[in-house]
């Protein structure tokens, strides 16, 4: 009688696949699994190969050119020349707009979140149109939302509250600090709202069930139990909203940026230098690109230093919070 | 408030033998379109312990979660008949359904404490019913972890995490902060489902102990629990109340077949 | 409610407490209110947007610009014999300043009309291009032959006497630059999102996928430098072409743009595919490939389809990229031509054109269209992919 060994009828653990396919496949090589495998993967590394590229030019070419002067310096009316020049109006400009941008969208965001996750029916006609409606705002052209911040914040708004404050001049009726960080607040805002719902979502209905049950109120519910624990994932909204906004600069064109500013703005319906303009502004309109180079790279730099941090950030408690999601199936 | 109102038994009141805390006539349950709950009609008495025993989805969850209208958390549920509790329609159109919420406590098949202390997650009820004062708050803790008979174990780390508990602790707890905010009746679904033997042993003495106290509404898949804690025993089966009596009666000698086939485990 | 008479007795009392009602709690019910009304803001805004884009475009749509040079002067003195809207479009004011500029400011303003025609240098005047209206439907979508052209043409020239607003060169530059970039980026971040979600061991997709994702963390001016100081460069050292800054280099950059876009979606289509489909495969013997290409890809083909249309979506609306990569205006198929599109043609040209002007009315009938356009493309997006979505869950 035949008598077979446990190791001939069950493959060994370490090669199970080779001898799986060796046994009983077709004992040739299989060209085409190989080839495009291999395919998808070149395209895999092709895309990372871009990135890396990117990342190292910049990297090594402004490294160099950065200094504590560069960032620390309101420059003259002639940005363009390397040995004076610097970026501190950007920088201050770029933070000014973000963080205000932050204060409203936040809370716009996090609330119509709550929404959607605690409130709603999700069947409902119009839990389905604000859906629709946050998707559609986030697919908007950054332009389009430009050319709103001009129709409506500036010759809608402003106009009439210069009409109303019956001011001799524009004040508001022209491209501000204020009016840029609103257009950037509406196109951040299904940033947050997904982020937000995703991390709602992430919590154990167990916990709102056990506060309801101890006679609380929805509300206090959200407020003393869902909302604390959702903090990761709104900070997470947040951060996403504030790295992309940080490097837009077509909602900004005609919105609030300035060409060049002498003094750091102080007021909201002041205008300001951004980063991102100023890198669109060296590399197009330099007498000689040679010489703006080194400055070029060192703004990049520090645009990029600056959206990367927050990008990372937020991946990294995403990731978290993804984990957590999933662990609750 | 609630203290001083809690009336005396049936037992030893005659005047109010005939009416039970907990009146349900004629109940259906509709998710959509499904009939979850059929007809249900039965009265259940104060500071008796009672089981609904079943096979799964035969309804006996979603009725225990119509006693503190939890469904009406779910979207697509409707009702319909009349469920009185203390011989008040919980379903009429004025009802606060927080407020009954607050004397209807329930505890859960799978222990949910919250990501808080120890202390914390007893405070949050007491706190939202206006306990603010800490001697108060601090007095009322460890009397119902006491009650609990959680306290010996956790009086040295009253603020560390709950999280940091172990299942039969947490379940303990969650009892703890149910009990701490006195309500009159406690609803458990399966409350020991999900732990081991030990633990188990533990949350039945408990709710032996609390019985003196509490109305309690069991949920049980666990037929020897069912047998030894309550005094009265329910059995659903899809979605029909099948047979109500005394638990004795029940387990050794029902008046149906299928609850017979059901308590001696030739289904379910 | 009727008291039961059995339950007078002190327990009645206790259970009162539960008829409160929801009006005892009016803080719940204006939170509640108040969440309600701020979670609307996405659709208002979105409607608004749609509004105040509309609404600066509007009087193009109506007919209601007018750039002829030469114009039939209307005199004065005969003002009342013309009606309210033909006085509008003359003097190029709204229907609200019309009926609070007083008569006589009115005057002079038909007066110093008058004055400018009478100022047009004769050899214009003769022009017979000087007295169109280009802002006429006819002008902005048909070719037309301008005087010293010698056949009909598509020319977009905003500036000069003689304005030319053709839209078609600004749509094709546009298509042109969103096809090489579709191009481009399709196969490799569906290729990459294949490889990822199918054939990379679980640990090394941990890493892959928020790398690839990263490439969302660079800002499209940085992507735009990156493509006009290197890549420039190096593609003309390598193809030979003419024009070093034109529609291929744009296109390729726009490509790293919407590449992360398309892979996120792309990726996830694949993943949702249920585990037992590529189970059942793979226990028949199939290969990993095998499985990935015969089972993952055509059920998750739907997703894939709705990655590469909001891919398209992303790539029209992209600005920074192409207006600094490149910017001519010229009606060309040709790849290595340069192209200039829709969004570059705001971004340039705004804040040189007048406000309330014609070429600002048309910059934003420019951008109605492409809002209208990727709101077309993300409906059809999300509408695919919900519907995938459904299916797989096994919903209707």
């Amino acid at each position: 009688m035949n008598t077979l060994t446990p190791s001939e009828y069950l493959p060994e653990k370490t090669s199970d696949t080779t001898r799986l396919t060796r046994h009983f496949r077709a004992e040739k090589f299989d060209f085409w699994s190989f080839f495009f495998s291999g395919l998808t993967g070149l395209a895999t590394l092709f895309i990372l190969g871009i990135l890396a590229t990117i990342l190292l030019n910049i990297i090594v070419n402004g490294w160099s050119a950065i200094s504590w002067h560069f960032v620390s310096t309101i420059p003259k009316k002639d940005f363009f020349d390397a040995n004076t020049t610097g970026v501190l109006p950007m920088i201050v400009g770029t933070s000014f707009r973000v963080i205000v941008m932050t204060i409203f969208v936040i809370p716009v965001g996090v609330i119509t979140a709550i929404y959607l996750t605690e409130y709603a029916a999700n069947t409902s006609i119009i839990t389905r149109i604000i859906r629709a409606a946050v998707n559609n705002l986030a697919g908007v052209p950054s332009i389009v939302f430009g050319l709103f911040g001009l129709g409506f914040f500036i010759n809608f708004i402003g106009k009439n509250m210069d009409a109303l404050l019956h001011n001799p001049t524009a004040v508001w009726g022209q491209p501000a600090l204020i009016w840029a960080s609103l257009t950037l607040a509406v196109m951040t805002l299904p940033v947050v709202i997904v982020a937000t719902e995703e991390s709602l979502k992430a919590i154990p209905p167990g916990l709102r069930e056990a506060s309801l049950a101890l006679g609380a109120t929805k509300l206090e519910t959200i407020l003393k139990i869902v909302l604390p624990q959702a903090l990761p994932g709104i900070m997470t909204g947040g951060i996403l909203a504030v790295s992309r906004a940080a490097g837009e600069v077509a909602p900004i064109l005609f919105t609030g940026v300035a060409y060049y500013m002498a003094s750091l703005p102080a007021h909201l319906s002041d205008q300001f230098m951004d980063l991102g303009y100023h890198i669109f502004v060296l590399s197009t309109q330099s007498p000689n690109i040679e010489q703006t180079r080194p400055i070029l790279y060192a703004t990049v730099l520090v645009l990029l230093m600056l959206t990367f941090a927050l990008n990372i950030v937020a991946i990294l408690i995403r990731a978290r919070v993804r984990k957590k999601l999933r662990a609750l199936g | 408030m609630a203290e001083t109102l809690i009336a005396p038994t049936a037992a030893t009141n005659p005047a109010n033998a005939a009416a039970s805390l907990i009146e349900i006539e004629n109940l259906s349950l509709y998710y959509g379109a499904t009939k979850a709950l059929k007809n249900i009609s039965v009265k259940l008495e104060e500071k008796l312990v009672t089981a609904f025993i079943g096979p799964s989805g035969c309804g006996k969850s979603t009725l225990l979660r119509c006693l503190n209208r939890m469904n009406d958390l779910i979207d697509n549920v409707r009702i319909e008949g009349l469920m009185k509790i203390g011989g008040h329609d919980i379903y009429a159109a004025d009802v606060d359904v927080i407020e009954l919420r607050k004397r209807v406590g329930m505890v859960f098949q799978k222990s949910n404490p919250f990501p808080k202390s120890i202390y914390e997650n007893v405070a949050y009820g007491l706190r939202l019913h206006g306990v603010k004062n800490k001697s108060d708050l601090d007095a009322r803790i460890e009397q119902s972890l006491q009650q609990s008979a959680l306290w010996d174990e956790v009086k040295d780390r009253l603020h560390s995490s709950a999280l940091g508990l172990s299942g039969g602790q947490q379940q303990r707890l969650c009892i703890a902060r149910a009990i701490a905010i006195k309500p009159e009746i406690i609803l458990m679904d399966e409350p020991a489902s999900a732990l081991d033997p030990i633990a188990t042993t533990r949350v039945e003495d408990l709710i032996l102990d609390l019985k003196k106290e509490f109305t309690i509404v069991i949920v049980t898949h666990n037929m020897q629990q069912a047998a030894r804690i309550s005094d009265q025993t329910a059995f659903f089966y899809l979605g029909e109340l099948i047979e109500f009596g005394a638990t004795g009666k029940i387990f050794t000698n029902p008046a149906q077949k299928r609850t017979e086939d059901y308590v001696s485990g030739r289904f379910g | 409610m009727t008291p039961n008479p059995n339950n007078e007795s002190r327990r009645s009392h206790g259970w009162m407490g539960i008829h409160r009602g929801h009006k005892a709690r009016p803080g719940e019910w204006l939170a509640e209110k108040f969440i309600f009304l701020v979670s609307l803001s996405a659709i208002l805004m979105v409607l608004l947007i749609f509004l105040f884009v509309a609404r600066e475009a509007l009087p193009v749509f109506f007919g209601q610009t007018n750039t002829a040079l030469v114009q039939k002067p209307i005199p004065p003195d005969e003002m009342d014999k013309h009606s309210a809207a033909e006085l509008e479009a003359y003097l190029e004011i709204t229907p609200d300043q019309l009926a609070k500029l007083p008569k006589s400011t009115l005057r002079t303003m038909m007066d110093i009309k008058v004055e400018a025609q009478n100022d047009i240098p004769e050899d214009f005047r003769n022009d017979p291009d000087a007295s169109i209206n280009t802002t006429e439907w006819k002008y902005l979508i048909a070719p037309h032959k301008w005087t010293d052209y010698d056949k009909p043409e598509y020319i977009w020239q905003p500036v000069g006497q003689i304005k030319k607003f053709n839209i078609i060169p600004l749509i094709v530059g546009t298509l042109k630059v969103t096809l090489i970039g579709l191009l481009f980026a399709v196969p490799l971040a569906v290729g990459a999102a294949i490889y990822v979600s199918q054939l990379a061991r679980p640990r090394v997709r941990e890493i892959l996928k928020p790398a690839i994702e990263l490439l969302s963390g660079i800002p499209s001016v940085v992507v735009g430098f990156f493509a006009l100081l290197v890549m420039a460069t190096v593609l003309q050292s390598i193809f030979h072409y003419q024009t070093r800054l034109n529609a291929f280099v744009a296109g390729l950059a726009l490509g790293f743009a919407v590449i992360p876009v398309i892979f996120s979606i792309a990726e996830d289509a694949l993943t949702s595919v249920p585990r037992a489909y590529t189970q059942a495969a793979l226990a028949l013997g199939a290969s990993r490939w095998q499985t990935a290409w015969q089972i993952v890809l055509p059920a998750a083909l739907p997703g894939v389809f709705a990655a590469a249309v909001l891919g398209f979506g992303r790539a029209i609306g992209e600005t920074m990229i192409v207006l600094m990569v490149c910017s001519a205006s010229v009606l060309s198929w040709s790849v290595f031509d340069s192209a200039r599109s829709i969004t570059t043609t705001i971004a340039a040209e705004m804040a040189e054109a007048v406000s309330g002007g014609p070429h600002y009315r048309i910059l934003f009938m420019l951008g109605a269209l492409l809002f209208a356009a990727t709101f077309v493309s993300n409906m059809i997006g999300d509408f695919v992919i919900h519907r995938f979505k459904n299916k797989l869950e096994g919903k209707r």
